[in-house]
């Protein structure tokens, strides 16, 4: 069956396909570069060949150049047929690391050939951390499992387990675990802490998942505080030391769509609850996402309305480029479904949203807020592809001709040769896209090509390439 | 293991890929995970390449993982068959498929049977080789499989070009500005009365590759890429090659020779002694360059040379012989063929360095303090952070480094090229040196501009922190901005919140 009949014969509902899974997308070690410059003590160390080192060298363009908390344990011949002793090689390389950065966690990123050769990192890892003193948090983020951002999932996954267990009770330890805190508080007197305490409703505690710019972590933080909701800690923190007390019976929620080992994670093994709310992107989904969150702690949100619609209002001149335009998006980093549902909110229609994994649980209230944007704002559901095939999308797109079309740099300088406009997705996944705060940030990234375009479209160089050479 | 931050060549996959990709109709496809395709990124972006590259996976999973590929290959290789029909699909293999040892060729002769495209395996170790390697031997194959196709269906034409003529081999896609060198070769064979018969790979259809004999002999420009098709050539069909680089005066001069020597030899009666003076003498500025006084100013003074082997060896002997300068060290990161670069430098340099350690080569560097380094992209950083100016001559670039001006480093514009390039390196570096001596151009602080020159508002401790994590070249406007903001609302103490409306309310 076709995307297209499957469409139309369902109108009711979101459809959900499943193509090969041949597509383009970044592979998951990227997260290597958002995250070593997210947790600042940290030190990732990549376990694989050349073709990872080679994909991080030039993802990272100039990034490589600033002396960066990452590294390569390059695997060699020697390695691969076992001839050398993998404990003795980590622990070689690890030593080096400790002796030269000092960090206070070391991160192994497993690879696919550390998968096929099945190296025990989890196994040696606990031995290791023993020898040198220094946490080993192993992730296995590997292209055999996983795409792009989900590389992020299994490093917070994995550090949801290092997560302190208990709040220290004497308040000696509070003292001495706090020290950081304490400066911050440039010496404020406790009556004025207890005062700021006063300034959030009783509630059990929260912890928000997902890294992100700490500008934006101090936005969505203050945005609930607003509505009094204190949040307790970040899964990551901006130090591993200062990663968040769990506790049982702690509610959580996600901040990202592509985080769902890490809430399986916080809700099985840490046995937490999980805020299932839409996630704050865009003006709408932030909005839903505070609600969200108030409605379980039994909070009657205040002033979001008109928060809302100041936000939308600023947005007006951006909106009024793509209002009526059709957007595809080909699909790599999993926040496919909540920008699709921000657009539509913005009035373009979305024919299809391709996405790398779609986790029906992690993204219910995401996916059931898309549906009932696309009701309210009139449109056909879109259909949500999952593990798309590039080549197929790219017939369709030829066959539907969209407005836009959002999608990794492999396609994109050929589709506008071609004369379709596209947004390079990778972008959205380093902007600051979240909460009320960034929305602009969004549209000023989704507008970019429009208005790029619309500067140059008196001069008739909108297809360049000669024959239609074969897609 | 090997603890590694930075890589000069490539893995084995990205040299099967460039030739692949470098041919006109011809599709590769890797036996590869997830997200192993970035090669496509690179070429999408660096060359701004405007088709679609002609590269896919047959991804390697999870399930792949646990039963073997099966029929996932063969169909894919069947598939991308009819799609595009392809004149050749190049099965590739990666660092995974090198270890799952799975039999790739079988597969090959399978997909075979129901393409009608040909299909070959890239016979490419990952452990083994590099890029470059693997680039030298995959274009090799390509023309031997299609030499002996054409054999074994009677088809070789026999005999050569009524006039004399060439096959330019080497040059291929995501080579460092291997288009312009490409356009300034032709133009130099063109000026030499020689016709050019085939280039390969780039933009090469698999069968113009029957007609390689056809020409008088073949040139191959870059050290690294097409030494092994040469080679294969001359033992098949006795053609001869020259494998000396045009790159300066000198060198460009030593290759027309040879050129001469080569065709004479098969009955031509050329003399280009008179072309090579005109051009060196009056066409390009290069041996009149190191004769002006800029260049003087230049004697002795000190550079290190680093990159590949063709261009790292082309630019010491530049940098010795035709400009008086003094190379401490040249170095190359091609230890695979380390012998043949130590005898084309050891007398224009001091000291040969020969290492793929981007840390030796840093710390290299920052001993000799040289007056300009000429190296590849790692290199220039080396020099920012040293102070040191740096030009490009090598790769690993960057998409600065595929200019869309014409800028051959080959042939006689290739000599004005280099002058430019060595020229300007130099220069911004006295410059720098002298406004050091007299304190610069202007302070370094920038006096505040505009309304929050003298402000009334009070910026709060936190608000001051947020304020800071701000990029620096974007927060004085935010501070402006917010100000603005805070006077017009009447705001006297700015805190986190209010820099947040702030930016809400101009969008900014």
């Amino acid at each position: 069956m076709t995307v297209a009949q499957s469409q139309s014969s369902n109108p009711e509902s979101l459809n959900f396909e499943c193509e090969t899974g041949n597509y383009h997308t970044f592979c998951p070690i990227s997260c290597v570069a958002w995250l070593y410059q997210k947790i600042e003590d940290s030190f990732f160390l990549v376990i694989g060949t050349k073709t990872c080192g080679y994909f991080l060298q030039n993802a990272m363009g100039v990034m490589i150049f600033a002396e960066p908390r990452y590294a390569m344990a390059e695997l060699e011949e020697g390695d691969i047929s076992a001839k050398l002793n993998d404990y003795e090689e980590l622990k070689r390389l690890c030593l080096q690391i400790k002796r030269d950065r000092n960090p206070s966690v070391i991160v192994w990123i497993g690879t696919c050939t550390t998968e096929i050769i099945k190296m025990d990192l989890e196994g040696l890892a606990p031995n290791l951390e023993e020898e040198i003193g220094i946490p080993i948090v192993v992730a296995r983020a590997n292209g055999l499992d996983y795409a792009f951002t989900q590389g992020e999932d299994t490093v917070l996954a994995a550090m949801a387990a290092r997560c302190p267990k208990e709040a220290p009770v004497a308040q000696s330890d509070k003292d001495e675990r706090s020290g950081i805190k304490k400066l911050l508080n440039f010496g404020k007197k406790k009556e004025e802490i207890a005062q700021e305490e006063s300034e959030y409703v009783d509630h059990p505690p929260l912890v928000l998942f997902g890294s992100l710019p700490d500008p934006v972590v101090t936005q969505l933080s203050l945005e609930l505080k607003k509505q009094g909701i204190k949040v307790s800690g970040w899964l990551p923190a901006k130090r591993f030391t200062e990663l968040p007390v769990i506790e049982e019976g702690y509610y959580v929620s996600g901040i990202n769509p592509f985080l769902s080992r890490t809430a399986t994670t916080l809700m099985r093994r840490r046995k937490c609850k999980l805020i299932g709310a839409p996630f704050p992107i865009g003006p709408d989904g932030s909005r839903a996402w505070i609600e969200k969150i108030c409605s379980v702690f039994g909070i009657t949100p205040k002033g979001l309305d008109e928060r809302e619609a100041q936000i939308w209002e600023n947005l007006e001149d951006y909106v009024k480029l793509i209002r009526g335009k059709s957007v595809f998006f080909m699909g790599d980093n999993l926040l496919e479904i909540s920008l699709a549902r921000f657009l539509i909110r913005c009035g373009m229609t979305v024919p299809e949203i391709g996405i790398p994994y779609m986790d029906k649980r992690y993204q219910a209230a995401e996916l059931a807020f898309l549906e009932k944007t696309c009701k309210d704002m009139g449109v056909p559901l879109p259909t949500i592809v999952e593990k798309p095939d590039n080549y197929n999308q790219l017939q369709r797109i030829k066959e539907i001709k969209p407005d836009l079309v959002i999608t990794g740099m492999a396609h994109a300088n050929p589709l506008e040769a071609r004369g379709i406009n596209t947004k390079w997705s990778v972008e959205f996944t380093f902007a600051q896209i979240h909460g009320f705060t960034n929305a602009r940030d969004i549209l000023e990234l989704v507008t970019r090509p429009l208005r790029r375009n619309n500067s140059l479209k008196d001069l008739g160089w909108d297809k360049l390439v000669k024959e239609e050479a074969q897609v | 293991m090997k603890l590694a931050y930075w890589m000069y060549a490539g893995p084995a996959h990205i040299g099967t890929l460039r030739v692949a990709s470098s041919f006109k109709n011809v599709h590769a496809i890797m036996h590869a995970p997830l997200g192993d395709d970035y090669f496509n990124v690179m070429r999408s972006m660096l060359e701004r390449e405007r088709d679609f590259t002609p590269v896919t996976a047959s991804v390697v999973d999870r399930h792949v993982l646990a039963r073997g590929s099966q029929e996932k290959v063969v169909d894919n290789i069947t598939r991308k068959d009819s799609e595009d029909n392809p004149d050749l699909i190049i099965l590739t293999p990666t660092c995974t498929s090198s270890i799952l040892q799975e039999d790739l060729q079988n597969f090959v002769d399978r997909a075979q049977m129901d393409s009608k495209g040909d299909v070959m395996l890239a016979d490419v170790n990952h452990y083994r080789v590099n890029e470059l390697q693997a680039a030298d031997r995959t274009l090799q194959q390509v023309v031997q499989y299609y030499t002996e196709k054409a054999r074994k269906k009677g088809d070789l034409p026999q005999g050569k070009t009524e006039k004399p003529s060439v096959n330019i081999i080497g040059i291929s896609t995501l080579g460092f500005h291997n288009q312009h060198d490409c356009t300034e070769l032709k133009k130099l064979m063109g000026d030499l009365g020689i016709e050019v018969n085939v280039v390969i790979p780039d933009g090469a259809s698999v069968h113009e590759l029957k007609n390689l004999s056809r020409a008088w002999f073949n040139l191959v420009p870059y050290r690294e890429l097409g030494m092994m098709a040469v080679e294969y050539l001359a033992k098949e069909f006795e053609m001869p090659y020259v494998d000396i680089t045009p790159m300066g005066v000198v060198e460009t001069a030593r290759c027309i020779r040879k050129i001469q020597q080569v065709i004479n030899q098969q009955g031509a009666d050329v003399n280009y002694e008179a072309f090579i003076e005109d051009q060196t003498l009056h066409v390009s500025q290069a041996a009149w360059f190191s004769r002006s006084i800029d260049c003087q100013n230049l004697t002795g003074k000190k550079a290190v040379v680093f990159g590949d082997n063709t261009h790292a060896a082309a630019m010491t002997k530049i940098l010795a012989r035709e400009m008086g300068i003094h190379v401490v060290w040249a170095g190359t990161y091609c230890k695979y063929d380390a012998d043949w670069f130590r005898e084309q430098v050891s007398e224009y340099c001091d000291e040969v360095l020969i290492t793929d350690d981007h840390g030796e080569i840093g710390d290299a560097i920052a001993r000799v303090e040289p007056s300009a380094i000429f190296g590849t992209q790692m290199e220039r950083h080396v020099g920012k952070r040293l102070n040191i100016p740096c030009g490009v001559i090598a790769a690993p670039i960057h998409i600065q480094n595929f200019p869309i001006g014409y800028k051959p480093f080959m042939g006689y514009e290739g000599t004005n090229q280099v002058a430019d390039l060595v020229y300007n390196s130099f220069t911004l570096g006295m410059e720098d040196h002298l406004l050091e001596i007299f304190g610069g151009h202007d302070t370094k602080e920038v006096i505040t501009k505009g309304i929050s020159a003298d402000s009334d508002l009070n910026w709060t401790k936190d608000g001051l922190a947020e304020l800071n994590k701000i990029p620096g070249f974007v927060r004085g406007k935010v501070k402006r901005n917010t100000e603005k903001f805070a006077r017009d609302r009447g705001i006297k103490n700015i805190d986190v919140e209010v820099l947040y409306a702030a930016k809400e309310s101009v969008g900014a």
